[in-house]
């Protein structure tokens, strides 16, 4: 038997286990990275979405790597305000209650394609009387084109590929049009500076007009957005700590009481035994799945909820057999037999003979056991049984499944997070397969 | 009552039985390991019981230890009777009596290394203080020879060899200062150079502390170095039980003769003589022969009588028990 | 070279390959067994007894790092037959293999009869009633009762199962038998019955015999030859009568001087330090870090010395012949005493 410390530094020995040890590194570096840029409940708030909150990122855009396939120019989003350097801000008070705004956003458009959509986003401070915000916009060969005229709210949206007379007026569609090179048959965007210009008219002395116009791109950050603008990174990123964090805890969790209990009843024998070799075998037949969905919709779907019971279902689960025959030969040792002469008590003799003996033998299983509690994280959240709140890998697969992400050919969607549990799996699996190689010398090669 | 402060052990009519289940249930009689077995062990003594691979001596050896409990008979240590020990009595028990196993890899916990591994007993009985645990270890290690000790405290048992192993175990069993050393076999797995200086230390250390000790072995010849009366087992009784000299010099039991007979000195006229010893198997001790055990194997066998009654313990000399109807007094 | 001897090993090596480098199991083992003898290897756990007997019989593992020197069979080295050649012409044909163990690894769902019945219907044209008979009477050499013939190697008490091992190395007739500890783990009656057979089968069939073993006792009852192996190498040779009462080696002394004797023994000895690392063995005499002679020429490694009465010994002390080397020897050191019997005082 080999020295549990010796056996983990024999791992530089096999570079499989080099390799997923780097890819395991990254993860926990991701996950670190995710803790601590974005702290869990702003993680949270941005995952829900609230009011507000997405509304400068595109709706299912892919991720921005596909730009750097070279021929790919796809427009990326571009948020232009009016407190930007670039753009200007006229006002001239005519009288006390009366004054003209005049503001210009310029936009520097270098793509090859359209953008996915335009909006404006206008809010307005008054107390009684709304200002009124004329909105047009010039192309970089000097036309311009009238956009919407209206009377503002607080918050006013205009959202260009709602414009229906617009879009009669361009002939296509209008975040289309507004970019066209206006001669030519194809759809062909023209490049260069455009400027949004917006005269607003103030009827208070207080009054004040701000604009923020947003071209959306047809690719957004790293990983893409949803169909609910949700930027993916922040799901990807934070699926990270939550895959490790249940996939080892359940790995730890149920891989230890099940030793102990196999222990346990190895130790004790009889009806002990018995009991537990019964209940194993009762828990052999539960179906754990449709357990687990049915606590997930009749009860709560909470990660830690789900957690527990995984870790509950996996204290009498078959693995308290496999480790009962690993433990049979060590209860008759004679070190054993040496520590009942010297009088080592039943729970000395179950923690520190028994266990620590076969515990280099569970170590490369529990490796390989924690990508599969990771996948069944994410299996659960495809079945509608992800944490309510928490983002994580599953969740996006299933968002990507509802929406019919693969149909529509947004295949960034899926591939993110299956890439990710890959390489989780991949990862965990190669340490895991190098550790077994380590310690049962059966599979080594001589 | 002299006699009695200078007995240190005694089993009286010790018998284990295992029961045996056919498809683990049903009860198909029993296994005699030890059936029947009566002796006594004075301080400081030095008793060897020998016999044939599978006639109950481990078992034997771990009913002493308190590791069985025997189903008949029964044992007293220093005038207490086991059955009625308490707890309390049970740990002190413990301490008293040291255990050093056959095989000393095996003996030894793989993932412990030497100072915990002699840490184990002292935190067990209760020696709760560092300082005193460390004495302790470092004077154990010092008796067996491991010195310098600071080289050994760190390793563990697979970077020792056999024969450090093996004492690393006999550290282990007098750390506890026992009055009395079970050994089962201790160097019968070492090489033969090794095993000397093994029987070597353990004869110094029983010296040195006045110990007990029952030296379990197979092995006649190594015997004499080492105990001061044999007792022969056979199929879970003891058939002899004698000074050494007088054993090895004048055997009484034809059990012990042929034994005596089988064992090769190292000379070369072996190879051109046929051993004058009996076939046959060791009989199994589900269902012993009747009477006589031996008898099926012996020449001396008494028609009539050896395969009816059971031999009780004939005296032919003094301080000379064999259970033989050949030394029957008419 | 005149090859009148059955067996003749010259400058055989085997070295495995390991982690921490090449493992000098057989390294230069040179050794002659003459039709109808045999010859003990004797040695310490680990010094490459069993190492040995795969070299000669060509069953090596796969981490071979180093495999050669020759293996004369009957005026024929075998070494330069190819693998299938020496399967179907030397291998359990000629020299047939008990190998360490191989009572535990029995077939155990295979009637005994029946796996001693298989080892002769690989090697030999035979036809089934020939195959009884041969079994019959092979299992008749080693005194097993014909009945046990069909029983399963579980039925069987451990010196059944060893001599069955024995009858299946026994049954297509080898000349040469290479026992690999035969009777280590059986207890003594068994095994002194096991070796009367031997002797038997060695006296009548003239079949010679490779005994490996570590006891020295045991060694005595078959050997007309000894062979003493430290870390690879042979570092004594010589007839039995020579060698057991008086061994020249410094290491064969101190070994014989370990064994306890039953009948008149006198004090023990013991070998301090430990058997060196198979990996790393001492420069020059393996033996010297360990060897209270040892001296200045000792680093150098010595050749095999070969005596008047035709015994050869690895040693520099006989570079000058036997006397010198024994008288060398002297010295005297402590020993182990048998105990007095006189039982501690009745009464304190
Ligand atoms: N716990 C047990 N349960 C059932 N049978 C047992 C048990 N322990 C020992 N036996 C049986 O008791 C018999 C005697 O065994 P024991 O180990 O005492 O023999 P031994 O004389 O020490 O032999 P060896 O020289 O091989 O060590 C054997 O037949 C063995 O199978
Ligand atoms: N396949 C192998 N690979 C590497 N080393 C090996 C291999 N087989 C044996 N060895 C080493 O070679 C040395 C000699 O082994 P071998 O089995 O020949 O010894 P032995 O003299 O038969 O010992 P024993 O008396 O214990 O059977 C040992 O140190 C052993 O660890
Ligand atoms: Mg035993
Ligand atoms: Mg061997």
């Amino acid at each position: 038997m080999r020295n549990l410390r010796t056996g983990l530094k024999e791992l530089r020995h096999y570079p499989s286990a080099i390799v997923g040890l780097a890819f395991i590194a990254t993860l926990v570096a991701l996950a670190l990275y995710a803790v601590i840029a974005l702290p869990l409940d702003d993680a949270i708030r941005l995952w829900r979405a609230g009011e507000g909150i997405w509304e400068d990122t595109p709706r299912n855009a892919s991720p921005v790597l596909l730009n750097w396939w070279p021929g790919n120019n796809h427009a990326e989003t571009i948020v232009v305000r009016c407190s930007d350097e670039a753009a200007t801000r006229s006002m001239e008070r005519l009288s006390d209650d009366f004054a003209i705004i005049d503001i210009s956003l310029p936009l520097e458009f270098t793509y090859d394609g359209f953008p996915d959509d335009v909006r404006v986003f206008l809010e307005a401070d008054y107390e009684e009387r709304r200002p009124h915000a004329a909105l047009a916009w010039k192309t970089p060969d000097g036309r311009e084109i009238e956009l919407e005229e209206r009377t503002l709210g607080e918050r006013a949206t205009y959202v260009v590929s709602g414009d229906r007379r617009l879009a009669e007026r361009l002939g296509t569609e209008a975040h289309i049009g507004l970019f066209r090179q206006p001669d030519i048959e194809d759809d062909v965007p023209l490049k260069g500076r455009y400027e949004l210009s917006v005269e607003g008219i103030l009827f208070e002395p207080e009054g004040d007009v701000r604009v923020r116009l947003v071209s959306y791109g047809r690719v957004h950050g790293l990983a893409g957005t949803d169909h609910r603008r949700r930027d993916l990174t922040v799901a990807l990123l934070w699926g990270a700590p939550v895959a490790l964090a249940f996939g080892i805890l359940a790995a730890l969790g149920s891989t230890l009481t099940t030793l102990v209990i196999a222990a346990v009843g190895v130790w004790f024998g009889r009806w002990v035994d018995a009991v537990i070799q019964r209940l194993t075998e009762l828990n052999a037949i539960l179906p754990v799945l449709p357990l687990l969905v049915l606590i997930g919709t009749l009860y709560s779907r909470s990660i830690w909820v789900m957690l527990g019971v995984v870790i509950a279902l996996g204290v009498f689960s078959l693995g308290i057999k496999v480790y009962r025959a690993m433990l049979l030969p060590v209860r008759n040792a004679p070190y054993i037999e040496a520590a009942r002469a010297y009088g080592a008590g039943n729970f000395r003799i179950v923690f520190r003979y028994l266990i620590p003996r076969v515990i280099p033998v569970i170590v490369p299983q529990l490796v390989t056991l924690i990508p599969s509690y990771v996948f069944l994280e994410a299996t659960l959240a495809l079945l509608g049984l992800g944490d309510p709140l928490l983002p994580t890998w599953g969740k996006v697969l299933q968002d990507a499944f509802q929406q019919g992400a693969l149909y529509k050919g947004y295949y960034y969607w899926v591939l993110g997070p299956a890439l990710l549990l890959m390489f989780t799996g991949l990862g965990f699996a190669m340490v895991g397969f190098a550790l077994d190689r380590i310690f049962n010398p059966r599979l080594r090669e001589l | 009552m002299a006699e009695h402060n200078n007995r240190l052990m005694a089993a009286r009519d010790l018998q284990m039985w295992f029961p045996v289940r056919r498809w683990g249930f049903i009860p198909a009689g029993a296994v005699r390991a030890v059936d029947g077995v009566s002796f006594e062990l004075r301080r400081g003594e030095a008793v060897a019981v020998v016999g044939e691979s599978g006639c109950g001596k481990s078992t034997l050896a771990r009913t002493l230890l308190a590791i069985h409990t025997p189903t008949g008979g029964r044992i007293t240590f220093e005038g207490r009777d086991m059955e009625q020990f308490t707890s309390r009595e049970m740990r002190w028990y413990r301490r008293r009596v040291g255990y050093v196993q056959q095989d000393p890899y095996g003996a030894l916990p793989p993932f412990m290394n030497v100072h915990r591994i002699l840490r184990e007993p002292l935190i067990v009985n209760g020696v709760r203080d560092r300082q005193e645990q460390e004495e302790r270890i470092r004077d154990g290690l010092r008796e067996v020879r491991l010195v310098p000790v600071e080289d050994f405290l760190d390793k563990f048992p697979h970077m020792l060899s056999g024969g450090q192993q093996q004492r690393l175990v006999i550290a282990r069993a007098i750390i506890l200062n026992p009055g009395l050393l079970i050994a089962d076999e201790p160097v019968s797995m070492l090489d033969a150079s090794v095993r000397v200086e093994i029987l070597k230390l353990l004869r110094r250390i029983q010296d040195a502390h006045n110990l007990g000790v029952c030296y379990i072995t197979h092995d006649l010849s190594t015997v004499r170095y080492f105990s001061h009366r044999i007792m022969v087992m056979y199929a879970g009784k003891l058939v002899e039980k004698a000074p050494v000299g007088g054993l090895l010099d004048d055997p009484c039991h034809p059990y012990t003769r042929a034994l005596l007979r089988a064992i090769p000195d190292p000379e070369p006229e072996n190879a051109r003589t046929y051993r004058p010893v009996p076939g046959g198997e060791p009989p199994s001790l589900m269902n012993p022969p009747s009477g006589c055990r031996f008898h099926p194997r012996c020449e001396y066998a008494i028609a009539g009588l050896c395969e009816v009654e059971e031999p009780p313990h004939f005296v032919p000399r003094a301080d000379h028990e064999v259970a033989c109807w050949l030394f029957r007094e008419e | 070279m005149a090859e009148n001897g059955r067996l003749r090993l010259k400058d055989l090596y085997l070295h495995y390959r390991s982690q921490k480098g090449p493992v000098q199991a057989v390294d230069g083992v040179s050794l002659h067994l003459e039709r109808g003898r045999a010859v003990a290897v004797l040695g310490e756990s680990g010094c490459g007894k069993s190492s040995l007997a795969r070299a000669i019989l060509r069953l090596l593992p796969r981490n071979v790092e180093y495999f050669g020197g020759e293996v004369w069979l009957d005026g024929r080295n075998v070494m330069e037959l190819s693998e299938e050649k020496f399967r179907r012409e030397v291998r359990w044909v000629r020299i047939a293999l008990v190998a360490q163990a191989a009572m535990n690894a029995l077939n155990p769902v295979v009637r005994v009869g029946k796996q001693v019945a298989e080892a002769l219907r690989v090697h030999r044209q035979m036809t089934g009633k020939q195959v009884r008979r041969r079994v019959r009477d092979v299992f008749r050499q080693l005194e097993v009762p014909e009945d046990f013939i069909d029983s399963y190697p579980f039925e069987l008490s451990g010196g059944m199962r060893q001599r069955a091992v024995i009858a299946m190395a026994l049954a297509a007739g080898p000349r040469i038998v290479i026992l690999d500890e035969p009777t280590s783990a059986l207890d003594l009656l068994t095994q002194a019955n096991i070796m009367n057979a031997l002797k038997r089968i060695k006296e009548e069939q003239g079949t010679s015999f490779i005994f490996i073993t570590h006891d020295v006792g045991t060694s005595s009852e078959l050997a007309d030859e000894v062979a003493v192996m430290y870390a690879g190498q042979v570092v004594e040779v010589g007839r039995a009568d020579r060698f057991f009462p008086d061994p020249l080696h410094p290491y064969s002394r101190k070994l014989m001087a370990s064994v306890p004797r039953l009948h008149g023994g006198g004090g023990l000895e013991f070998i301090p330090g430990q058997p060196p690392s198979l990996v790393d063995p001492p420069e020059g005499c393996r033996f010297m870090p360990r060897c209270q002679f040892s001296f200045e020429k000792c680093r150098e490694a010595p050749p095999l010395f070969h005596t008047d009465d035709g015994r050869g010994v690895r040693c520099w002390l006989y570079e000058q012949g036997c006397e010198a080397g024994l008288a060398a020897q002297r010295e005297p050191t402590a020993a182990v005493e048998p105990m007095d019997d006189t039982p501690p005082p009745e009464d304190a």
